[in-house]
């Protein structure tokens, strides 16, 4: 039990430590690289709050991560080119500003979610899994067609967005927000996870019947943990759109959705630090193998695999032990 | 006699051809507990379902401290008052025995979307929950995840989370299954104490136990009730014994 907490903070300080030196070291590109790890893991922490915490088996994903990048790309793409994103019945301008992009996403990413959610939650087990990638797809299908924001081709942005103080362009400075807002996500899940909504969301998830007999019924407790989750994934994608200074329909394509779950699955599922070390470990890999390898997936596949069948904690549980509630 | 609690009136339930229960009367008054026993596939279950929750009779009617409750969801019948433990444990196995509890006590006081106190620190629950605990003697292992309690330690936990709900009403679907002889005994002292709080409908196969708690008792045969009375009536009930008990007695 002990170990867990100590995993986490080494972690943490692996990830302030690693672009610190690369900084001093001038390897700008290793920045970008945990910058991408870290982005990843947020979108992993959104997953794993309605996967690990909530049981929902969510296959769609990517539409969160997408709708983010979306949210990103539409604001910049009319604050450069100087025309409002809507003019009728009021004017809506696009944006530069980081804060407000992010409040926009959290916005209608959590509202998407509800959307979703009050749909997709009226089944379970492989139909959930089914329901959450389709409404995905049709997302996916509609940025194809949307020749407005380039379609299939995508939107460039030109210079990231603007956070007050701080020079975005520079890879550490933009590091050190995606980083700062790992952590307050973090923090979030964690106290959620601890509150009376994770004591009945857990009980929900762990058995129906339950929570219901204590008078309380598990559509509210799905529904807020999908739009919670459903939120924190919309951030991530817009900060992976502004890292790269593009989006693209690619955002959510089902591949996307799956990277997400391996971010959770590898890391461990349930855990607040899971999907951190989940991405981590998958950028890693990516960067390692994908060096020896243009099939390094295969690797990925077999350590999946081994995962599943062996260590059900992921690489969390595998270091720390499992939980157990007495010392 | 003082106006039932829980009034079922008529209740008939059929799937295809079965006919799991045929216009079923039964009824539940404070301070009482009020047995109900039969065979394997008589229909105990199906009938626990459609009071507490779970399945909708096909006719009838279920009157709960007065009001009409057959079309209400689970959630809704416990929150009115019912604590109701299962024939199958159905705890959440992956969490502590104490939060278990906390469960019922954070359930029974409505407030779940409480997103960052933290609720293994509430006093008030704590408060309810452990009290609920030294009830059924479980103190000692309240830190023990669910999954590693023996079987009879896990009944006495669904009766533990029950209490913390301060029901109005106890639904007990056979609560001493699978209990050795010291634990169906202390049980049964147990649902003694309990039924000053609020009365008890037992389904129950052990018939001692049956015959040494209960106020009342109905049979349950074949989806009908062939029987209804005090201990003695259905002790000395001819039909009774030839449905039902004369085996079990024999034997």
């Amino acid at each position: 039990m002990r170990k867990e907490p100590l995993l986490n903070m080494a972690l943490l300080i692996a990830l302030l430590a690693f672009p610190l030196w690369a900084w001093v070291a001038d390897e700008p590109f290793l920045i970008t690289l945990t910058t991408r790890a870290i982005i990843f893991a947020i979108a992993g922490v959104g997953l794993n709050f309605a996967l690990g915490f909530g049981g929902l088996v969510s296959f769609g994903h990517a539409a969160f991560f997408g709708l983010g990048g979306y949210v990103m790309g539409v604001l910049a793409f009319h604050a450069q080119t100087y025309t409002p994103v809507l003019d009728w019945p009021f004017v809506i301008n696009g944006t530069k500003s980081m804060p407000i992009v992010w409040m926009v996403a959290i916005v209608l990413s959590g509202a998407l979610a509800v959307a979703i959610g009050a749909l997709s939650l009226r089944t379970s087990g492989v139909y959930f899994i089914m329901i959450t990638l389709a409404f995905a797809q049709m997302l996916y299908y509609f940025t194809i067609s949307w020749s407005t924001y380039g379609g299939e081709d995508g939107l460039s942005i030109y210079v990231r967005n603007d956070f007050p103080g701080l020079n975005t362009m520079d890879p550490i400075q933009y590091y050190a927000i995606c980083y700062v807002l790992l952590l307050i996500v973090l923090g979030l899940v964690y106290a959620i996870s601890k509150s009376a909504f994770g004591l009945a969301l857990g009980a929900s998830r762990q058995n129906e019947d339950r929570i219901q007999a204590v008078g309380q019924g598990p559509f509210g407790l799905y529904l807020t943990a999908f739009a919670i989750s459903g939120a924190i994934t919309g951030l991530a994608g817009v900060l992976h759109a502004d890292l790269n200074r593009f989006v693209s329909p690619t955002m959510f394509s089902w591949h996307t959705s799956g990277e997400i779950m391996i971010f959770v699955i590898l890391g461990g599922v349930g855990r607040v630090f899971g999907p951190v070390a989940g991405a981590v470990l998958f950028i890693v890999l990516e960067h390692t193998l994908g060096g020896l390898s243009e099939f390094w997936h295969i690797y990925l596949g077999a350590m999946l695999l081994g995962v599943v069948l062996f260590a059900r904690g992921g690489l969390i549980g595998l270091i720390a032990g499992r939980e157990v509630a007495h010392d | 006699m003082t106006k039932p609690l829980l009034d079922v009136r008529g209740v008939s339930k059929s799937f295809g051809a079965v006919q799991a229960s045929t216009d079923i009367n039964l009824d539940l008054r404070e301070g009482e507990i009020h047995a109900l026993i039969g065979p394997n596939g008589a229909g105990k279950s199906t009938l626990i379902k459609q009071i507490a929750g779970g399945l909708r009779p096909d006719s009838g009617t279920v009157f709960f401290d007065g009001q009409d409750i057959t079309g209400l969801s689970t959630a809704a019948r416990a929150r009115l008052g019912m604590g109701r433990t299962f024939q199958i444990s159905s705890l959440a196995m992956d969490y502590s025995v104490l939060q278990n509890v906390v469960l019922g006590a954070l359930g029974r006081r409505g407030d779940i979307f409480r997103f960052f106190r933290p609720v293994m620190k509430d006093a008030d629950l704590l408060a309810t929950a452990n009290q609920a605990l030294e009830m059924v003697g479980l103190e000692d292992v309240k830190n023990f995840m669910t999954s590693e309690l023996s079987h009879g330690q896990r009944r006495q936990l669904e009766v533990a989370v029950a209490l913390t709900l301060s029901p109005k009403v106890f639904l007990m679907d056979e609560p001493m299954a699978g209990l050795g002889a010291d634990g169906s005994r202390r049980l049964m002292e147990l649902l003694g104490e309990f039924k000053q709080m609020a009365p008890i409908l037992l389904v129950e196969h052990d018939m001692d136990a049956v015959f040494a708690l209960a106020d009342r008792i109905s049979v349950l045969v074949y989806g009908k009730i062939i029987a209804s009375g005090s201990v003695d009536d259905i002790r000395g009930n001819p039909i009774v014994r030839s449905a039902y008990l004369g085996e079990e007695i024999d034997a």
